[in-house]
């Protein structure tokens, strides 16, 4: 017995419609609900960084605001001088939540030979992109950096045992490594927020406990209107509108990570 | 019974080896260093009493509030045996779910956060804490990243 070619696409066709058909009539639209995208519900966080209006000066306040909120310390200029470090040891150690960079480093795999005059060594506001398909999650191999519902990847200090799968992994450069006692390099202590220990990974929390309480995060805050933070599944939200109303760029999208800090150049 | 067949030939009975201490000179010296060595803490301590802990509820803080509400999360006998387990629960749920409340035994919701809640009752955690600590010998790591607000205490008061 055998079927050639032709027949058995034309029985193909008709089971193909008789199946649909069938469907349609135990599951009415059902079919179209599972293919069709619809607007994901909870909320998402995200954060557009607006170039046009973020200076230098307005940088250095966003990252004032966060790293003495969130006791970073700081390895360049240590408050007591007799703890200063080499060259080498400033750029090695240095702990970053937010910091920023030129065009060029920032946004590898943008490069082309002519570019619009103003990107070149523009100066980036950077910090952790909170990844749909965050790459640092993926190799913690403690669960100690996880991804929360609200899409902030979120660290548990408590859980990372310090073995930097994390940093390799992440392809922004958003995470740093404790190599010392980090608390006598903290100018003023916040002792409404902890500092962390020798041994440990950290990096921006998109400021979950500011969040908690319904504020901004300190960023935001500070960088009056340069940086537009909202829920990416309200579709009412600023950073939706400004999302809507303006091209954006993505750090290295190509990776895969699905990035969610927009920038407005 | 012999064996069929051991070093020394066939059915040859082992030589018995004479049963002593080797060099027991050495072996006795090594013993007096170890019972000295190991013993120390005990003789030196014998019949020394040390002190329990008298952990203190006395702050600033404690004293502002109202004889009534002079009550911890939980009972103080419960918080006694249990607080090392309720700020592990805290860690958990704070971290891990968000849940930033936690309901008491009597209904109550409360901050659960080591240094903004607990801390800022018991401001004197080198008396209330750490005498414990020490007396049982136990090391628990909070403070590496928490802050004790007992700094904060001392800056206000000027000293």
């Amino acid at each position: 017995m055998g079927i050639n070619r032709r027949d058995f696409l034309k029985l193909a066709g008709l089971l193909g419609l008789g199946g649909k058909a069938a469907f349609e009539l135990v599951l009415p639209g059902e079919v179209e609900a599972a293919v069709a995208k619809t607007e994901a519900a909870g909320t998402r966080w995200a954060l557009v960084v607006d170039m046009r209006k973020l200076t230098d000066k307005v940088a250095a306040r966003c990252i004032e605001a966060c790293h003495t909120l969130h006791n970073v310390p700081n390895f360049q200029e240590p408050p007591d001088p007799k703890l200063a470090l080499s060259e080498d040891l400033k750029n090695r150690w240095q702990i970053k939540w937010i910091w920023t960079d030129i065009y060029e480093h920032a946004f590898v795999g943008f490069e082309q030979d002519h570019k619009w005059e103003k990107l070149q060594g523009m100066n980036f506001l950077l910090l952790c992109n909170h990844c749909d398909n965050p790459p640092c999650v993926r190799v913690c191999p403690t669960k100690a950096t996880y991804r929360r519902p609200d899409g902030i990847v979120m660290m548990d200090m408590h859980r990372c045992i310090g073995c930097r799968f994390c940093m390799a992994g992440c392809p922004y450069a958003a995470r740093s490594f404790n190599w010392r006692d980090p608390r006598p390099y903290i100018a003023r202590i916040n002792p409404d927020y902890p500092t962390r220990e020798i041994g440990v990974v950290e990096k921006c929390l998109l400021c979950e406990e500011r969040l908690a309480l319904g504020q901004q995060p300190a960023c935001v805050e500070a960088s009056g209107g340069a940086l537009i933070f909202g829920n990416l599944n309200d579709a009412g939200s600023p950073v939706r509108a400004a999302l809507r109303a303006h091209y954006t760029i993505r750090r290295k999208p190509h990776l895969g990570t699905n990035p969610q800090v927009y920038y407005i150049v | 019974m012999a064996d069929y067949k051991n070093e020394f030939g066939w059915f040859a009975p082992k030589p018995t080896v004479e049963k002593k201490i080797y060099s027991a000179k050495a072996v006795a010296v090594g013993l007096a260093i170890f019972l000295v060595v190991f013993g120390a803490p005990v003789l030196l301590n014998m019949g020394k009493v040390h002190p329990v802990p008298q952990p203190s509820l006395d702050t600033p803080a404690i004293q502002k509030l109202a004889e009534k509400e002079r009550q911890c999360v939980e009972p103080t006998e419960w918080m006694r045996a249990n607080h090392m387990q309720l700020l592990w629960d805290w860690r958990e749920q704070v971290v891990r779910t968000g849940e930033r409340y936690y309901t008491t035994s009597q209904g109550k919701k409360v901050l659960a956060s080591l240094s903004n809640n607990c801390m800022e009752c018991h401001t004197n955690k080198s008396q209330f804490c750490d005498q414990c600590h020490n007396y049982v010998a136990v090391a628990p790591n909070c403070w590496g990243c928490h802050l004790p607000k007992e700094q904060k205490v001392a800056q206000a008061e000027g000293k």
